[in-house]
């Protein structure tokens, strides 16, 4: 599998990360080496075999509908890079 | 010899007799951090202050005493300490203040050891040298021009170098073994699920385990004692009965089954690890051990599958860091878009954003079936070799890295080559299983690592067979010249 | 329709569950508290956090599942949708993916006096997002992060609806579902339930479907039902003059009543879902599945054909009282103080939903009870007021919360049955108005009206009107 760099502009979009021009060359061969490597998978043949998302064999685990006590607003905001009223604020949403 | 070096029950009993305090100890620990982590750089954020009240209170302690009692400990800077600043070693939250403690803090707490300070390591947990920490290097006390490992990088130097009493660690495709393995102390990843995730930051939710690192295997018994459990605010946290571990190191392994996989002394591995591994082996047989080679065939698979497995949840796990709540935030944002795309960029270094990318990738539209799923379907297969290899045999044993600690800067360019280092580890990681690290001798004055694997929630066999070795050989007794 | 085209809708709706706690964490999911103060370390995305899942949140997502006819999965897991925005602390929403809890499912709703059947694709289980209020007039934007966590079901229709009205009418029923079930508050005001539309036209007979607008911000019932109509309005009218609809999403300005394009979100679409490695799967066996499946109560389809058969109501008049479930409740609440189901309907539809309407009020708004009503249909029985006084009374009623008899008696309104006081009065009217009497007698008919007017005024319309009437004409013809 070939990234390009059009390929890295994509994700680091999805994954919001600003790459510098360098980065992105380099991103780009790295990512693809290790795209190569992981093609090794295709050797085995998977079919009917079951995805292992969790190694545990359990399920249904549950709490009870109980309200606890909840944060300050001081200790919510503790690390707020900026707040006001109690709020965390954010620049504009609009892009 | 240093007091570190001393067995728990000495040292509680000598605190019972009051020929020690508590305070002793911390201020033991506090000293040689101040003399030789200068030159190790294991410590990120020290919590002098608070070790020292601690000590206070616990010298006039009248009640019954925890477990791990007057204990000077480090932690990985990622498990949270409420109030305590923690960093997972990323600029990211260099001024990250935890409004919780994590439940393995919690449960520390209750056995009263004390927390010195909070352990450097690879950012968050993405390494297996600790040049990826963003603040400064890991060197290890054996030879401080090379790496200690990692990602636990901190935790392992740490122990080794004589300034804590014990350390926390995480492990995810190898992070406390192959440290412990560089650094010649015990590392253990206990089975997934035994130990509460709750308060680990995340790196790859479904391979995450805390572990104990300690100078010797009585001391991760104990450790582990305290640690694991069940904690209803992991909803992966197994609700096992837990035994008495100290119990089961009867020193005694005759008739212990062992299956040594032979794709672990393949290429790549050193000689002098091979034979090291080996030569452990004889003295399993001199035990009264039977061993027979076995195959674990997918082994060469893991890699790759753990690569995109870990990616792909890292990538998610580490959205939240979007500069909105805590953490940096970048100055003057024209809008959101920049603060997130800034914030970010800013605060991840290289190897955490090349992670994030080849997880969004994994992940993205189009190749989730081929790259995700199809590794989670080789994690199948990796388990079940495990799970057949599990039904003749009591263990596997194997070397825990293909080669000694290499030098700083050594493979610092080549991800694909640096990934490979984890082959050993990272397996047992996919299976969840339960894995151990102890020191097997030396190779070229370094030390190495002997790995000994179980069945699932079986650690208390794998603490017997690691104990009865060490109980018949002296490697874990070398301790680095500083 | 006059149109060249059909329109095809699908609704996908969020109903908050109404837990006591969010789904996730403990926090609690009243509405209304400060910024900020129903907040923990789980729901603020924190490092190191892990959730878990709130039973009652499942129960309550079986229960709304099973009442809307759908399969209840055997086993299900929980995904991670991944999408950077201030209201989400994590940047992904745990929401349910290709294992919905339920699927397959319908309900049926009435339109112009038809049944029709309305599919439902899947409902799952998801949580709320926080809250941005936008200040500094678009400049900044501030996050309250309360609602995070809220357990939502998400319930989507098959495009099987095909008018603006029909949307609304399958909204209405779903609404009501919810309640009976009560689960949901369902209240589109306090956001506790929220609508998103799909629509496209297609020419009449075209199997396959026409490009789709997405609808969003559509706030109220009657907000789908405009921003609907609007949307097939302005489609076909690009589609008349020769355009092409543009896959978007559109945000409905209930104010200009015009529907608006919402660009630059062209990456919105990948959200690289993947299983939640923290969550553990969720099996549900037949019996938690009959153990909830009796805790559903009757539903609206099964009260409203009761209605007719025990009450004899019409259809209608049975699927207006229970279309809400108040409404319902409040009808029967009356008829243990009155057996006689159709005025108490009568009553209901005519003065009670009258009024609310006309003050744009809810049933919950006003303090009147359904045993209020029983009552007072009693006193009509029993001829303690006129059916014309029980009018104010009742209005009263529904504005001071007060008893019917307590009304009466404050205001003086029992009826005036005694024969010998409705006389004097009678003997008195007839007395002063010789011109109506005459005219009554020379065969105008219309005169009587006057004098039993006459009768009303001098008693402040107290007068039994049967004895009035009776009494009348024995004096008039005697």
């Amino acid at each position: 599998m070939s990234i390009t760099v059009k390929d890295v502009e994509h994700v680091a979009n999805l994954a919001r990360l600003e790459l510098s021009e360098a980065e992105k060359d380099r991103l780009a061969g790295q990512l693809s080496t290790i795209l190569e490597y992981a093609d090794k998978l295709n050797e085995l043949d998977t079919n009917g075999i079951e995805p292992t998302s969790h190694v545990l064999p359990i399920y249904n685990v549950m709490r009870e509908d109980e309200v606890r006590p909840s944060l300050s607003a001081e200790k919510a905001l503790l690390n707020a890079p900026e707040e006001e009223d109690g709020h965390f604020r954010v620049p504009a949403v609009m892009e | 010899m240093s007091l570190f070096d001393m067995r728990l029950s000495d040292i509680h009993n000598r605190l019972h007799h009051k020929d020690l305090s508590v305070s002793e100890l911390v201020d033991a620990s506090l000293k040689q951090i101040g003399e030789t982590d200068g030159k190790i750089g294991a410590f990120l954020t020290m919590d002098e202050a608070g070790a020292k009240k601690q000590a206070g209170e616990l010298d006039a302690w009248t009640g019954e005493r925890g477990l791990l009692f007057g204990l000077p400990a480090g932690i990985k800077d990622n498990i949270v300490t409420e109030g305590l600043r923690t960093t997972c070693a990323s600029q990211f939250l260099a001024n990250y203040n935890p409004i919780y403690d994590a439940g393995v803090v919690t449960k520390l707490k209750s056995a009263q050891s004390v927390t010195v300070g909070k352990l450097n390591m690879d950012e968050f947990a993405m390494g297996g040298s600790n040049e990826n920490s963003s603040f400064h290097p890991v060197r290890n006390p054996w030879d401080t021009s090379r790496v200690p490992g990692g990602s636990s990088g901190g935790s392992a130097a740490s122990v080794a170098a004589g300034q804590v009493y014990f350390s926390l660690g995480s492990d995810t495709g190898g992070s406390i073994r192959q440290p412990a393995a560089y650094c010649g102390v015990v590392g253990l990843k206990p089975t997934y699920g035994l130990v509460s995730r709750y308060g680990l930051v995340a790196f790859a939710s479904s391979l995450d385990q805390i572990g104990p690192i300690t100078k010797n295997v009585e001391d991760a018994a104990y450790v582990l004692q305290a640690i694991a459990g069940h904690d209803e605010r992991d909803s992966t946290s197994a609700n096992v009965d837990i035994p008495d571990y100290a119990s089961s190191l009867t020193g005694d392994v005759k008739g212990l089954r062992i299956a040594v996989p032979k794709e672990y002394f393949g290429e790549g591995v050193d000689t002098q690890v091979k034979e090291r591994v080996l030569e452990a082996l004889k003295v399993y047989e001199s035990m009264g051990a039977v061993w027979e080679e076995v195959s674990l065939p997918h082994t060469e698979y893991a890699v790759a599958a753990y690569y995109l497995l870990a990616s792909s949840e890292a990538s998610s796990n580490l959205a939240r860091f979007d500069g909105v709540r805590y953490g940096v935030r970048s100055e003057n944002p024209a809008n959101l878009l920049d603060l997130y795309r800034r914030s970010r960029s800013d605060g991840f270094g290289a190897e955490v954003k090349r992670r994030i990318m080849l997880g969004t990738y994994a992940l993205s539209s189009g190749y989730y079936d081929a790259y995700y799923k199809k590794a989670q379907q080789v994690r199948t297969l990796v388990k079940r070799d495990f799970d057949q290899v599990f039904e003749r045999f009591d263990i596997i044993l194997a070397p825990t890295a293909p080669t000694t600690a290499f030098k700083l800067g050594e493979q610092a360019d080549d991800p694909l080559t640096m990934y490979m280092n984890d082959i050993c580890t990272i397996p047992a990681s996919l299976a969840g299983i339960p894995a151990i690290s102890i020191p097997c001798g030396l190779a070229e004055g370094l030390p190495v690592g002997l790995q000994i694997m179980g069945k699932p929630f079986d650690e208390a066999t794998v603490l017997r067979a690691a104990h009865a070795y060490e109980g018949n050989t002296e490697h874990h007794k070398l301790r680095p010249a500083l | 329709m006059s149109t060249p085209f059909e329109t095809v809708i699908g609704l996908e709706v969020h109903v908050e569950l109404h837990t006591k706690s969010k789904i996730f964490c403990g926090c609690s999911t009243s509405f209304g508290a400060p910024p900020n103060t129903h907040t923990c370390p789980v729901c603020l995305g924190h490092p190191g956090v892990l959730p878990v899942l709130n039973r009652q949140a499942v129960e309550y997502a079986m229960k709304a599942a099973m009442a809307i006819n759908c399969e209840i999965a055997e086993w299900c897991k929980f995904d991670r949708k991944n999408y950077f925005y201030p209201d989400s602390p994590k940047a992904y929403q745990i929401s349910q993916y290709d294992q919905p809890i339920g699927s397959n499912g319908w309900i049926d709703i009435e339109v112009n006096g038809q049944t029709k059947r309305i599919g439902i694709t899947r409902l799952h289980l998801e949580e709320d997002a926080g809250k941005l209020t936008h200040i500094d007039g678009g400049f900044g934007s501030l996050a309250d992060f309360n609602r995070v966590g809220t357990p939502l079901v998400e319930i989507v229709s098959e495009p099987d609806i095909r008018s603006p009205e029909e949307a609304k009418a399958y909204l209405e029923k779903l609404r009501a579902i919810m309640q009976y079930c009560d689960v949901s508050d369902v209240k589109m005001e306090e956001g506790s339930l929220r609508c998103d539309a799909n629509i496209s036209l297609r020419p009449w007979g075209q199997k396959e479907f026409g490009t789709k607008a997405e609808l969003k911000n559509m706030n109220s019932f009657r907000g789908v039902q405009r921003g609907l109509e609007y949307e097939q309005m302005r489609q076909a009218d690009v589609l008349e003059s020769g355009g092409t609809i543009v896959q978007e999403t559109r945000r409905w300005d209930d104010a200009q009543g015009k529907t608006f394009s919402m660009r630059g979100k062209e990456d919105a679409h990948d959200y690289r879902y993947f299983p939640d490695p923290d969550l553990v799967r969720l099996h549900i066996d037949e019996e938690w599945k009959e153990r909830v499946r009796a805790s559903i109560p009757e539903l609206p389809d099964a009260r409203q054909a009761r209605y007719t058969e025990q009450y004899g109501l019409s259809s209608y008049d049975a699927g207006v009282l229970t279309a809400s479930k108040q409404l319902a409740d409040f009808f029967e609440e009356s008829l243990k103080y009155t057996s006689d189901a159709k005025a108490s309907a009568n009553w209901i539809m005519g003065d009670l939903l009258g009024y609310l309407n006309a003050n744009n009020l809810e049933l919950d708004d006003v303090k009147v009870t359904g045993q209020g009503l029983g009552e007072m249909i009693g006193l009509i029985e029993k001829g303690t007021i006129s059916t014309k006084i029980a009018k104010t009374v009742f209005k009263s009623m529904i504005e001071s919360g007060k008893s019917p008899q307590q009304i009466v008696e404050e205001q003086g309104l029992v009826q005036i049955s005694d024969e010998g006081a409705i006389v004097a009065i009678v003997d008195a009217v007839i007395a002063a108005n010789p011109q109506s009497v005459e005219d009554f007698r020379g065969g105008k008919d219309r005169a009587i009206g006057f004098l039993v007017g006459q009768i009303m005024k001098e008693t402040k319309g107290k007068a039994n009107p049967g004895m009035v009437n009776k009494l009348l004409m024995e004096r008039l013809k005697g």
